[in-house]
């Protein structure tokens, strides 16, 4: 069976406003070829669990720069799996201190990327990390 | 012209010449790189002469300071009457946390303030708000109600300091707190001073703190443009603003066209929507650039942006009085041109990058600290970024003459080059029917994005140098003190917000907010109203649903 394209979904939960990131990541992902959803700015964790799972995304990326990725990014997990989306995977990236890792894995965060990574190397992660989910 | 024709002749034989021994210089010994460009991709010259600006013509395009086109700078005596304003950005935790840090800066020499609010301040939410979750102080001040406010400007001279505040959609209800709270401590309008961001343009283009569509947004600009010269005569009510526009990846000439191509949108929306003379407000009109780590590109970008002003209010607006003419601009160093990695690095970068600025003639200056790639300063980082300034000023000898640079044949060529492609791309959104609707279009978030792009591309491939980050990379990681925002802050704030609710007169609050429902549908100036909603204790969030309601909710079009 051919495999189908990775759905990825890059999401900015919360009232932070830095895309920069986010947006070139969307377009690597794209230029990538994969199936690339950009949420925007200043969505709730409910709302971007609810468009993952409604979109039938395989990886949801969330990119926040304010500090409060300590709520935002194990919330949006939690919704996620409330409502029914086990299989997806979730990453983070940001402005996100070396202390805060461990929480983030904790919280089921299979992927955390901070400054300094380049856009091939996330690329090659997803690779090998993420397979697209066969769905009925 | 500039230079004889006699001079040009020997120059050319001269430069001939020298171009000859470069070839051979070159075929022994390659140059290090193919590409020699700015860190925006522009292209670079090895050498500038008399040849490349000998068609400036020196009245009309380089002047004496104080003189049209005000290219040299708008002070007749430059850094020698007055450095620039240390205005230090800082804003975290509550409005107690901040007040501290304020008089800590203060005491050390700073000599005005700036405020950062956090995210839900800034877009317009209370605390308490599902949507605010997480973020209670985390990238600036928490600002509820006046309550606060009065906390934060707790022993702050508000008629000798001038305090500028990095507000956009709830600029009216913040701006109303602080004259409120100048109210309250017995200081009359007339005797404040500072400055509000309250650019809406740049926020749909870079920065994304987004309450309601652009049309109101600029509307409730022009308000506090005709309340400021009306009632508040030395407030700037619009920091228009690059700063942003760069961060979030555009060049150094995108910066320099979109911004002043916001500031002229806004010069016709007041003359527009408020029938007022150009010359009634535009000499309390002021800018927010970026400098960036490309040291002549940055001067010369805000040597530029001065000329451009000059000739647009001048010629375009017919201003004729010449304070109009003047473009006073704020500098913040560039937080992305700091790295995560070897983070003490960033101090070089910051210095370079704030002389840069001293050397295009800023007035007021913003220090990154060394940290503020990981969070926001810590005290040991912020005196760092401070005593940059002052050692810049004090020390290194650029402030004894104006405008060092000029007549460099490079630095005024890159001038000139700059201004040229700047008026290509105002010209280019004057097609397009303005920056409202080139914005409805995604013209200048789609420039940005490529640019974005490009430059995430060459840092990848090495093209483009960050030390630390693809060379010189070490494998130890500096570990440096990070700020802590206590998440128990949240609650905090949230029971003050309950106790003014409840203390409150709940009908005087709620009267304020229906005087302002009908002033904003019936189009009347808001800010009078604002200022007796603050004063009945009515909060941010209650002042910004107003407005949500009157004139709608703008959400990110997610353009990428």
């Amino acid at each position: 069976m051919a495999k189908r394209k990775l759905r990825i979904m890059v999401a900015k939960p919360g009232l932070d406003g830095h895309d920069r990131g986010a947006r070139v990541l969307a377009r690597c992902f794209r230029d990538a070829g994969y199936e690339t959803i950009y949420t925007g700015c200043h969505q709730t964790p409910e709302e971007i669990a609810a468009a993952a799972i409604q979109e039938d995304i395989d990886c949801v990326g969330l990119s926040c720069h304010s500090g409060a990725h300590r709520y935002l990014f194990p919330q949006t997990v939690k919704q996620l799996r409330e409502l029914g989306g086990d299989d997806i995977q979730v990453i983070g990236g940001g402005v996100i201190p070396t202390a805060d890792f461990q929480m983030l894995y904790d919280a089921g965060l299979k992927g955390v990327f901070t400054p300094g990574v380049t856009l091939p190397d996330i690329v090659k992660w997803i690779e090998e990390n993420i397979v697209p989910n066969i769905r009925d | 012209m500039y230079f004889t024709k006699e001079l040009l002749d020997k120059t050319s034989r001269m430069r001939k010449k020298w171009e000859d021994e470069v070839k051979k210089a070159v075929a022994k010994h390659a140059d290090l790189k193919g590409d020699w460009s700015t860190v925006s991709s522009l292209p670079i010259n090895r050498l500038y002469g008399p040849e490349d600006i000998k068609d400036t013509n020196f009245e009309e395009d380089i002047g004496y300071p104080g003189q049209f086109p005000y290219l040299r700078g708008n002070q007749v005596t430059g850094y020698r009457g007055r450095y620039w304003t240390f205005r230090m950005f800082s804003g975290f935790g509550t409005a107690k946390d901040t007040n501290q840090r304020w008089h800590q800066l203060l005491n050390a020499g700073q000599t005005g303030l700036s405020t950062a609010f956090d995210f839900p301040t800034l877009m317009g939410y209370d605390t308490d708000d599902p949507k605010a979750r997480g973020e209670c102080g985390k990238c600036g001040v928490a600002i509820d109600t006046l309550e606060d406010f009065l906390v934060l400007v707790d022993g702050i001279p508000m008629d000798k300091i001038t305090t500028s505040m990095t507000i956009n959609p709830p600029a009216t209800a913040l701006w109303a707190m602080y004259c409120a709270a100048a109210e309250i401590k017995g200081i009359p309008l007339t005797k404040i001073g500072g400055t509000i961001q309250n650019d809406m343009l740049k926020e749909f283009i870079a920065q994304k703190t987004l309450m309601c569509p652009p049309d109101p947004s600029v509307k409730l600009i022009s308000d506090t443009v005709e309340f400021g010269t009306k009632h508040v005569p030395r407030w700037n009510t619009i920091s228009i603003s690059g700063y942003h526009i760069r961060e979030a990846g555009s060049t150094a000439v995108q910066e320099l066209a979109f911004t002043l191509r916001d500031g002229m949108e806004y010069v016709e929306d007041v003359i527009r929507r408020k029938g007022l003379h150009v010359d009634e407000f535009g000499p309390r009109l002021s800018f927010f650039f970026n400098s960036h780590i490309d040291f002549f590109e940055e001067i010369a970008k805000m040597r530029a942006a001065r000329r451009i002003w000059a000739k647009a209010m001048r010629d375009r607006y017919k201003s004729t009085d010449e304070r109009s003419w003047w473009m006073r601009f704020h500098t913040q160093t560039a937080g992305c041109s700091l790295t995560a990695q070897q983070p003490y690095n960033n101090v070089i970068r910051t210095a370079t990058e704030a002389l840069a600025a001293v050397l295009g003639g800023t007035q007021s200056l913003h220090t990154n600290s060394l940290d503020e790639v990981w969070c926001l300063p810590s005290d040991f980082a912020v005196e760092i970024a401070l005593r940059t300034q002052q050692v810049i000023a004090e020390e290194t000898g650029v402030t004894n003459t104006i405008d060092p640079l000029a007549g460099s044949y490079f630095v005024e060529a890159l001038t000139n080059e700059m201004e040229e492609q700047a008026w290509d791309y105002i010209h280019k959104i004057d097609d397009m029917g303005g920056m409202v609707a080139a914005i409805d279009r995604g013209f200048p978030q789609m420039e940005l994005a490529d640019a974005a792009y490009k430059y995430q591309q060459q840092v990848d491939s090495s093209e483009k140098i960050m030390v630390g980050v693809n060379k010189y990379v070490t494998d130890e990681e500096q570990e440096i003190p990070l700020l802590e925002i206590d998440d128990a802050l949240e609650t905090e704030q949230i029971n003050r917000l309950n106790e003014v609710r409840r203390k409150r007169d709940g009908k005087a609050a709620k009267k304020s907010l229906d005087d302002l429902k009908n002033a904003c549908k019936k189009e009347e100036n808001v800010m009078p109203y604002c200022i007796e909603a603050v004063k009945n204790l009515c909060s941010v969030q209650e002042i910004c649903d107003v407005y949500r309601e009157v004139f709608g909710e703008f959400r990110d079009p997610a353009m990428y």
